[in-house]
């Protein structure tokens, strides 16, 4: 029975918001950390509450810790040694195992996220401008009375246009595929496979595997929590059309080689069930959408190339043990939109995505270092992700066809990672168990 | 490593000495669970050496029938791990048991590695480095103590060498394929 007045919102509901904005906080004492969070641990919903109040509510709140945050907020030492390694190196720590080099490497970061000083987040999502405004107004308040806390940077979340479907700023539908909790009443789509044990996102439950491992300590800053990798991703959306007019004939070649990037037409209508043609109406169709494999039904990838976006992330039934690796997205795309057909004016734009699971290493590290990264997967030799894998211009692309393939070389990268970091998304009891440290009996 | 490995060009056997401790000083690759051993002529491998616990050595040829019998049942049983070879050996020092475990496969040391704890699961391999002195019992919830044992016990090699350097087996049995295809096709031309 998953305990959903604990549970933080975002792991099981998305919110009906058009805007938002990350802020990340530095503690410079204890106390001033634990004020804040005194402050604020009211207006985070829980699972639950979300559920009851989502018609009337206009924004949503969540906060959540680095290791060094949790260490700033006074929890002893004892105690964070019990939790995962990953988790304790920080994000910025495991450059090198994520493919954070080059160009994507830490030192390059413009948000301070890689900085040590690093210690929460506080996620809002809005429904609409005016409520995103009262609600930074109102938190600048709340971190002015809180001396000792400092803003070290903040991010703007804007929806691009047509609003009337979530999708990034190369124009990709979003939001297609996501797991779905065993318990939380959700039905998985078509395709999407059975609900997964909660173990597999939430600390505490059992997992795909068994009772799950041991929790890090005390159990009440654990249970309920989960890890959030954050990543936030610029892409040169300029960069991405040039590539795509470079190598077509026509407009319709150039949404086709769009399509064979990332295994969708840009619509949502995967390759698979519809490899020559887009369709929209499918591609908005959550009962069809979804639903298609790859062993059977494109085993050679004439339709969704091997090395693709959408492969490598979800290898569905090509790979072992897919129950162990699934992940929960959230977030947003922020900056302007680029209209078609406009120069690219060189201002940063991007997706700033949460990627929650109940072990980074095990799900987030392993899809970001085999998937992603892996210049090998599926035998492609000298291939990575062309969508978020590290490219540095002397990888190249494969696209099979009858009678040949398509290949083509020196692959641009489209996207650059701008920052990220490791979180830990606790509990309510956790949170109010954090704001009280330090307090006699706390 | 020289530029014959960068190239890897299957038609020209080649050898790869390798340094103390199994990497390349200046080029070590960090995987999940620590530095990755590097990819030589004879692909990536493991050989892992450990003190069998005294009166177990029986459990050892049962469990070689009993993957004999796993794998006929279900050939694809260890497909995820991307093999090519893999060889168990008991040997005597001084009258003590030991036991090497020696795979060649073409990921790797920690790409799947919790896969491989849970098909260790799945097929009953366990049961065999259960009897291996330091084995960690509680190796089925937790992966990184089973990896940590698997690291500490790895003893790299100083030097592999390839008939055909570099080729995965997945290369191979396409090669393969098309020799059976090729034979087919001149079959239905006569």
């Amino acid at each position: 029975m998953l305990e959903l007045d604990d549970i933080q919102h975002i792991l099981l509901t998305r919110a009906p918001a058009l805007t938002g904005r990350y802020e990340f906080l530095s503690f410079r004492t204890a106390a001033a950390g634990r004020a804040w969070l005194g402050a604020i641990l009211g207006k985070v919903h829980s699972a639950k509450t979300m559920g009851e109040t989502l018609a009337q509510d206009k924004r949503w709140i969540t906060v959540a810790f680095t290791c060094n945050g949790l260490r700033a907020l006074g929890v002893d030492e004892a105690s964070i040694a019990t939790f995962p390694d990953e988790f304790r190196q920080g994000m910025a720590g495991r450059a090198e195992v994520l493919g954070d080099t080059g160009a994507n490497a830490p030192e390059h970061w413009t948000d301070r996220t890689a900085s040590p000083e690093l210690h929460a987040i506080t996620i809002l999502f809005a429904r609409d401008q005016q409520e995103r405004d009262r609600c930074v107004a109102e938190h600048a308040g709340l971190v002015a009375e809180c001396a000792g806390v400092e803003v070290l940077s903040t991010l703007d979340l804007e929806a691009t246009p047509p609003f009337e479907y979530a999708h990034d700023h190369f124009g990709y539908r979003d939001r297609l595929s996501q797991p779905v909790i065993e318990g939380s009443g959700d039905e998985p789509t078509p395709g999407s496979g059975a609900p997964l044990k909660a173990g597999e996102f939430i600390l505490g439950y059992p997992d795909e595997s068994g009772p799950g491992p041991a929790l890090p300590q005390p159990p009440i800053l654990s249970r309920n929590g989960s890890y959030m990798a954050y990543r936030r991703l610029e892409e040169h959306v300029g960069r991405f059309r040039d590539f795509l007019r470079e190598n077509s004939k026509s407009v319709e070649e150039q949404e086709l080689l769009a399509a064979k990037l990332m295994g969708r037409w840009r619509s949502g209508a995967p390759l698979v069930l519809a490899p020559d043609k887009d369709d929209p109406a499918l591609g908005a169709d959550p009962n069809r959408n979804n639903d298609f494999n790859y062993k059977h039904q494109d085993p050679q990838g004439y339709a969704v190339p091997l090395g693709s976006h959408m492969r490598r992330m979800n290898p569905r039934d090509t790979a072992a043990n897919m129950n162990r690796r699934r992940m929960i997205r959230r977030g947003a795309t922020y900056g302007s939109h680029l209209p078609e057909g406009a120069a690219d004016d060189g201002t940063e734009r991007g997706i700033a995505a949460f990627i929650i699971c109940a072990s980074l290493i095990r799900q987030f590290e392993f899809a970001q270092n085999v998937w992603v990264n892996d210049r090998n997967f599926h035998e492609l030799t000298n291939e990575r992700d062309p969508i978020c894998g590290t490219q540095d211009g002397t990888l190249e692309y494969k696209i099979p066809k009858r009678p040949i393939r398509r290949k083509i070389t020196g692959l641009p990268a489209f996207t650059t990672m701008r920052g990220g970091a490791y979180f830990f998304l606790p509990g309510l009891k956790a949170l109010r168990w954090l704001a009280a440290l330090g307090e006699p009996g706390g | 490593m020289s530029k014959v490995f960068d190239q890897k060009d299957w038609t020209k056997p080649a050898a790869m000495a390798i340094p103390k401790g199994g990497v390349f000083p200046g080029k070590v690759e960090q995987g999940r669970y620590g530095p990755i051993f590097p990819k030589t002529p004879a692909c990536y491998g493991f050989s892992i050496m450990a003190k069998v616990i005294p009166g177990r050595e029986e459990v050892f040829y049962e469990y070689a029938r009993n993957i004999e019998k796993t794998i006929a049942a279900q050939p694809d049983a260890l497909a995820v791990l991307k093999l090519h070879y893999l060889r168990w050996v008991l040997f005597p020092i001084k009258g003590d048991n030991y036991f090497m475990y020696q795979g060649i496969f073409d990921t790797d040391f920690d790409k799947y590695t919790e896969d491989a704890v849970s098909l260790f699961a799945a097929t009953g391999i366990t049961t065999v480095f259960e009897n291996l002195e330091g084995f960690p019992e509680d190796w089925a919830t937790n992966a990184p103590a089973f990896i940590k044992f698997v690291r500490e016990h790895q003893c790299p090699s100083f030097l592999e060498y390839g008939e055909y350097p570099f080729v995965s087996a997945e290369e191979i049995k396409k090669a393969l394929r098309v020799k059976a295809a090729l034979s087919d096709m001149l079959d239905q031309m006569q």
